[in-house]
């Protein structure tokens, strides 16, 4: 706590301060100071700035809390990482001294106190919690984020900001509740802001039905997706894009306003308001594939080849193909074994067992 | 309070597909005449759905990174950012004379006020000429070159079409470049018989296009004989027919663009200072003191 404090203090007292426990006002028989720890009343300024010195906490929690043009977002945001609605100031400031941690999708954001009650802010891949930062990359400019975002730790393209496959290997530090809340915003766009307007019961979502019939253009073929028949084919979409294992966000779109889905939207911080530009990409793919009747193809299998395509079906959808062993071939998805299997049940022209795709044919 | 939202395509597949809208966005930011510039994509995130929603001005002003007024400046884009008072006349545009409309979006409650594609801004015209002289690493390249402009043809967009002849007709006007040709990926002229079309010995070719990516990269140089196979690249120039090819890839890579989208927000109304001399000044091929095309004061 420092001067400023305290004149800002003694300054607010006359409209009264009432912050996560300490109460101050002015009243007719001088400053009443008040704190979950005690009450002092009828204080002229001087020994009211002798009680607010033996409170620093609360004083320099204040103020930092009250910075005039801190968006209404922010403030909700770096509170609710700090815990500040749950925790005694005491008790925070403790937690504080040590680092208090945060997780935000795959983030880890650690807050900590700089002089007098300021908070400094850092950010990593959770992964990265426990490494010495001097193993890390370190950036302080939150517009850096955007090529992070941009790649996995394989390389690919990420098309998704709230994949789980956040790049590890860097950190933000030394940021002040702007530039974290920036950071943030850059790795997962506007999950903080919804995330906000949710805990204020605003969010406005939209759902499948709504989505779709919105949409013109090349993706305008999506609404003859939905037959009234039910919403089975919008489950599997679900099931296939918005599971927690695909993406971070927990799905709060429905098939529409009176019909939910059987599939469960997920455990994310925050919540997604509508389908997405890549699920809305895919069900237009889907729509044209779904178009299609199903044909009775008769195939030989061993029982192994039928599980075999089962575990590569499995593997692929899994993003697991890639990491099956290269001698492990008591894997079905193991190459040596899919090619195997194409070997000696595919014909020149790439069919299974020879057998026509149009059967009508 | 005023914020900048640069709204772009953006690209599932394409990495590259938001750089220059990123890039722009950081040269406008660092001319410090807007509270927040922000970007905002079809494909990528944040989404136009959810961009407004993040900026805390009241007062945005939102500038599609587009090449021509059509789909996706007047029907998906106002429909995204929830401009319901929106409508086709909204412009008063004859398919390149877009300035800027101001709406409100339903969903915030903000003012927007919704500009014109960057592409038929009459700066775009520098953009392009600045681009030659990029690619020629000559500011003063002109004499003795001709010069192509090139985009899709009118299947997809009959205004896409009217942007290229537009401003190739405005830089032939300006009597710099021997010759001036629009050219078309998918009609006539065509971009596969580029040297049929010029005289001179150096021509320079500059796709009108926001990014780069399969077009810019892979379709045009192959098609103009550049290269067999885009992927082992070309030289620059390139000798094509007998002719000194230089092939500059998309114009909306060129650092001036962001020039052209102040000059939007301006138009609609957005204190932006001495920006646009900044901008201009800084976005210069290095070494030079002239301007590009005729229309830049400095
Ligand atoms: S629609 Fe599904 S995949 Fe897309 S952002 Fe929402 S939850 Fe994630």
């Amino acid at each position: 706590m420092n001067d400023r404090q305290v004149d800002a203090l003694v300054a607010a007292a006359g409209d009264g301060v009432d912050c996560d426990g300490l109460r101050v006002a002015e009243t007719p028989d001088g400053y009443r100071f008040e704190t979950p720890g005690g009450a002092a009343e009828g204080l002229d300024e001087p020994a009211l700035r002798d009680v607010a010195a033996e409170n620093p906490w609360f004083v320099s929690n204040w103020y930092y809390w009250r910075e005039l043009d801190r968006p209404a977002v922010e403030t909700a945001f770096l509170r609710w990482l700090e815990g500040a609605d749950d925790r005694s100031v005491p008790d925070r400031y403790e937690a504080l001294a040590e680092g208090i941690e945060a997780s935000w999708g795959e983030l880890a954001v650690e807050v900590t106190l700089g002089d007098d009650g300021h908070r400094t802010y850092a950010v990593r891949h959770a992964d990265d919690a426990d490494r010495p930062v001097e193993e890390l990359a370190v950036h302080t400019d939150p517009l850096d984020a955007r090529e992070l975002v941009k790649y996995d730790d394989r390389g690919r393209y990420r098309p998704l900001k709230t994949a789980p496959t956040l790049q590890t290997g860097w950190a933000f530090v030394d940021l002040d509740g702007r530039s974290l809340v920036r950071a943030v915003d850059v790795v997962y766009p506007a999950t903080v802001t919804n995330w906000h307007l949710e805990r204020q019961g605003e969010l406005d979502v939209s759902h499948w039905r709504e989505t779709m019939e919105r949409q013109t253009g090349i993706y305008g073929v999506i609404r003859t997706w939905d037959r009234g028949e039910g919403y089975e084919h919008v489950n599997w979409v679900a099931e296939a894009c918005c599971d927690d294992s695909q993406c971070l966000k927990r799905r709060e779109w429905e098939y529409d306003d009176d019909t939910d889905l059987d599939v469960d939207g997920g455990d994310g911080a925050f919540p997604c308001r509508e389908p997405c530009s890549l699920v809305v990409a895919a069900a237009r793919q889907w729509t044209k594939l779904e178009g299609e009747q199903p044909q009775t193809y008769e195939f030989e299998l061993t029982p192994s080849e039928k599980e075999q395509i089962e575990d590569i079906i499995d593997a692929v959808a899994d993003g697991e193909a890639g990491e099956i062993r290269e001698a492990d071939v008591y894997e079905g998805a193991n190459r040596y074994r899919a090619r195997f299997l194409r070997a000696k049940r595919f014909d020149g022209d790439g069919r299974l067992d020879g057998v026509s795709t149009d059967q009508s044919r | 309070m005023q914020s900048l939202v640069i709204v772009a395509h953006g690209s599932h597949l394409n990495p590259d597909a938001s750089t220059p809208t990123y890039e722009h966005a950081d040269t406008i930011r660092d001319a410090g005449v807007f509270d927040e510039v922000r970007t905002a994509f079809w494909k990528e995130e944040p989404s136009f759905r959810e961009a407004l929603r993040t900026v805390q001005a009241e007062e945005v002003y939102v500038v599609p990174l587009f090449i021509s007024e059509g789909y996706f400046t007047e029907q998906v884009i106002p429909r995204e950012l929830r401009l319901e008072e929106w409508d086709d006349d909204a412009w008063e545009s004859d398919g390149t004379s877009a300035t800027h409309a101001t709406l409100e979006a339903t969903d915030v409650g903000k003012t927007v006020h919704y500009c014109g594609p960057v592409g038929t801004h009459d700066a775009m015209s520098d953009v392009i000429v600045r681009r030659a002289e990029t690619v020629t690493d000559d500011p003063g390249v002109g004499e003795g070159v001709g010069l192509a402009v090139v985009g899709h043809g009118t299947e997809r967009n009959e205004n896409s079409a009217k942007a290229i002849e537009y401003h190739a007709d405005r830089i032939a006007e300006r009597d710099r470049f021997d010759e001036v040709k629009a050219l078309f990926m998918d009609e006539d002229p065509e971009v596969d018989d580029v040297t049929d079309f010029f005289d001179s010995d150096d021509i320079v070719v500059v796709p009108l296009f926001v990014a780069d990516g399969y077009h810019t990269q892979e379709d045009i140089p192959e098609d103009m004989g550049l290269t067999d196979d885009y992927r082992t690249g070309w030289e620059t120039p390139a000798a094509v027919d007998g002719h000194d090819v230089w092939y500059a890839g998309a114009v909306g890579t060129e650092p001036l663009m962001a020039d052209v989208v102040l000059e939007r927000a301006a138009e609609a109304g957005a204190d932006v200072g001495d920006a646009v001399e900044a901008v201009r000044r800084r976005t210069r091929v290095a070494g030079t003191d002239t301007e590009a095309g005729t229309g830049a004061g400095d």
